[in-house]
């Protein structure tokens, strides 16, 4: 019986069905089922079978980012419960991302996030045009391990090399990990500001992130 | 003589696009990131929610601006010389803008532009007739960027006699190269009757209309300026999944943008543009080259021309990395679909890799299907009385046409002659002269361009006029 229940919520994930990853969420928890269980024998096995139909060519983005919106929404129906157990899901680490200020360009950032978030970060996404300091708060009051800085003008870029320095001057650079991004940022521009990580697009900063988590 | 035009939709799906566009700014409404322009817009008879900055405009407000926007306008240079009409049922064309990077010729890679490379790409399309525009290209990675949009804009107007198409970055920076703009032609008030340039303006898809653009959209139409909505559904992320309902996306935001422009200055100049595109599912990009972008484009442009507007889009570029095979098809499929569609100005020659990246060589093989577009739209000329019959007098069965006088005077205006980057030659020819392919071609002819360029024949007082407050400028920026 528990291997049907976890095979569904693969499958929920795998078809984007949101309400029903919920719905199989509250009934784990109604059965008994350990929610760190049902999360990796359940909704991951669902992710992970996306992910890898998306490398191959066989899902597109509209199936990765629904799959990552159902598995979003059952963790969220798991977590009290996991609140009441004192148990925590194992997140390969947390990561605040948003655009820097001066830029309202979203949508590669959005896909950034919630790509990384679908493969097991706790993300929280502070939007378009954030101020530094925003970001630094944020990453204070949420202990995060990366911070995700996405710009696509070459006018904004500058604020990315800002916020390293920033970080240096607040006596926090080792804290966090900064990761770069966007349609004019190079390997060579994350060098030479001193970030830590880089990558020219969504997959690869999941990849980028976890080596950051490694710490490499 | 009928001009051969595209239309992809039927004036059916044209009156359900503008209904639908209607009913979503009359109950969704548009968010509206400027106070003034929301209170512009309350005053024409707008509901404003000023917590959630949103505004919904009734559908007489915007028949209103549509009523006032005129429906053509005349762009000029420097000299004071007329040189391109928008509207008219005129099609022009201008290479692409704001391109982050610049196709290295000589090591084929990707590198920021310099603003060396931007007066390259102005000196190659001052001589091309097929670009009746020039463009702000690229932004230059050696320029300071609190002035880096006026700076270009310099450039092209200190080493350019065509119009420019050009934008800002910020509302600040826009202010200021509108005062530049009027200091250098002589006064606001003939920069107002004699315009050099007009600037995109790009809502925020969906529906958004951030503080920047909307203050543009206002000190443009004050300035009588002509301003370009650059509106961007990017079907299937920043908008519906189905083209159609990005083209419905696209014209509520162009109707939301001509109302407020036209509620800050009624009359003053506006342009039914953008640049939408597909969003690529397996990769996530905005390709440009896309046949379902130049569909958008091509039934959006029939919505603004039903409005008797004039109106611009985003085709000729490519998504390639070179300048090889896809983007000469990709350019010049679109470049043909956006003539026969009547785009008045269609921008975008000259860029590869989704507007990422510019190259000259780029801009000079584009040059050649703009040649072809622009022929294609000018039709089957009738230019003897009979079609064909006289042409027989005295043939006699023999190939002796080339011996007739009328061939000799008409094969000019039957034929576009393309350039050297085109062969036509022999293929022995080709061999002997070095087995040159596009690429190698396109070289040649941007050195030939860039040798033979003149500059405008700028007064000696204007130039020093352009070149002081450019200094005056540069100088305020770094105190
Ligand atoms: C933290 O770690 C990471 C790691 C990887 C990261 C990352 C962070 N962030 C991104 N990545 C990477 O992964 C993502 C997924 O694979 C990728 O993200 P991308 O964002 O690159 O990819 C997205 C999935 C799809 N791509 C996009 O969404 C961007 C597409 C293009 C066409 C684009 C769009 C759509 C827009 N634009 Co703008 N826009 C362009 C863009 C051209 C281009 N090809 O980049 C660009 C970036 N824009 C440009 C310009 C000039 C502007 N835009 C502006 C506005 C807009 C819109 C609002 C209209 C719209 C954005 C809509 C929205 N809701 O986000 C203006 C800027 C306003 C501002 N202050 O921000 C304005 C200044 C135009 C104007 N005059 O008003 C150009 C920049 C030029 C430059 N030198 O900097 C531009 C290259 C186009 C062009 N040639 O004109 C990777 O970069």
């Amino acid at each position: 019986m528990s291997t049907d229940i976890f095979q569904a919520m693969a499958q929920s994930v795998i078809d984007g069905e949101k309400e029903e990853a919920a719905r199989l969420a509250r009934q784990a928890v109604t059965d008994g089922i350990d929610p760190l269980v049902a999360i990796d024998q359940g909704f991951v096995a669902g992710m992970r079978y996306v992910g890898e139909q998306y490398t191959l060519g066989e899902m597109f983005l509209p199936d990765l980012v629904l799959a990552a919106e159902a598995m979003k929404a059952a963790i969220a129906e798991l977590e009290p419960e996991m609140a009441r157990r004192g148990t925590a899901r194992q997140v390969l680490g947390t990561v605040v991302i948003g655009t820097v200020e001066g830029d309202i360009h979203d949508i590669g950032k959005t896909l950034v996030g919630t790509l990384l978030s679908a493969n097991g970060f706790k993300v929280y996404d502070l939007g378009v045009n954030v101020p530094l300091q925003t970001f630094l708060d944020k990453a204070l009051e949420v202990n995060a391990d990366i911070i995700g800085l996405s710009t696509l003008l070459t006018t904004t870029m500058i604020n990315q090399r800002k916020f390293v320095q920033a970080l240096e001057a607040a006596g926090v650079r080792s804290r966090f990990k900064v990761l770069v991004g966007g349609a004019p940022v190079t390997r060579s521009w994350a060098a030479e500001i001193g970030a830590d990580g880089y990558s020219e697009d969504a997959s690869g900063a999941v990849q980028a992130a976890i080596q950051l988590m490694q710490g490499g | 003589m009928s001009r051969p035009s595209f239309e992809l939709i039927s004036t059916e799906q044209v009156a359900r696009i503008l209904d639908e566009a209607f009913a979503l700014l009359a109950h969704t409404g548009v968010r509206v990131s400027l106070p003034e322009a929301r209170a512009l817009l309350a005053s024409g008879g707008a509901a404003v929610d000023e917590n959630a900055e949103v505004v919904r405009l009734p559908e007489a407000l915007i028949r209103a601006g549509l009523q006032s926007a005129p429906h053509s306008f005349t762009l000029y240079n420097l000299l004071g010389e007329a040189r391109l009409t928008y509207g008219d049922d005129q099609v022009h064309f201008d290479p692409g803008s704001a391109a982050v990077n610049v196709l290295d010729a000589d090591s084929g890679r990707q590198r920021p532009a310099q603003s060396a490379d931007l007066l390259r790409i102005i000196q190659v399309a001052e001589g091309l007739p097929q670009f009746a525009a020039q463009s702000t290209a690229v932004v230059c990675a050696d320029i300071p960027v609190p002035i880096g949009d006026l700076y270009r804009l310099y450039l092209v107007l200190l080493h350019s006699a065509k119009p420019v198409i050009t934008g800002a970055f910020t509302a600040e920076g826009g202010q200021r190269m509108l005062r530049f703009l009027a200091g250098v032609c002589g006064g606001a008030q003939a920069l107002r009757e004699r315009p050099v340039a007009v600037f995109d303006v790009c809502p925020t898809p969906p529906l958004v209309y951030s503080a920047f653009a909307a203050q543009s959209l206002i000190d443009l139409a004050r300035a009588g300026v002509p301003a370009e909505i650059v509106s961007m559904p990017l079907a299937g992320s920043a908008g519906p999944v189905t083209l159609l309902g990005s083209v419905v996306q696209h014209a509520a935001e162009c109707l939301a943008g001509i109302a407020l422009h036209q509620c800050a200055a009624p009359g003053a100049p506006i342009v039914w543009g953008g640049a939408p595109a597909i969003f690529d599912m397996r990769h996530g990009t905005t390709p440009m080259g896309a046949v379902e972008t130049a569909m958008m484009d091509a039934a959006y442009a029939q919505v603004g021309r039903s409005l008797g507007l004039p109106t611009h889009t985003y085709l000729a570029a490519s998504d390639a990395k070179l300048v090889d095979a896809q983007a000469g098809l990709e350019s010049g499929i679109s470049a043909v679909l956006a003539a026969l569609a009547g785009v008045s100005m269609v921008s975008g020659a000259g860029m590869l890799d989704f507007l990422n990246c510019h190259s000259a060589e780029k801009l000079v093989v584009d040059a050649e299907a703009v040649r072809a577009a622009l022929r294609l739209r000018e039709g089957m000329h009738e230019l003897t009385p009979t079609l064909g019959l006289e042409f027989f007098v005295g043939i006699d069965f023999r190939a002796d046409f080339l011996k007739q006088k009328v061939t000799r005077q008409l094969f000019r205006a039957e034929q576009s002659l393309p350039s050297a980057v085109i062969d036509r030659g022999s293929v022995r020819a080709w061999e002997e002269s070095g087995r040159l392919d596009t690429w190698a071609r396109a070289r040649l002819r941007v050195e030939e361009l860039v040798a033979a360029y003149t500059p405008p024949d700028l007064p000696p007082a204007q130039a020093q006029e352009l070149r002081e407050r450019m200094a005056a400028e540069q100088k305020a920026v770094s105190a």
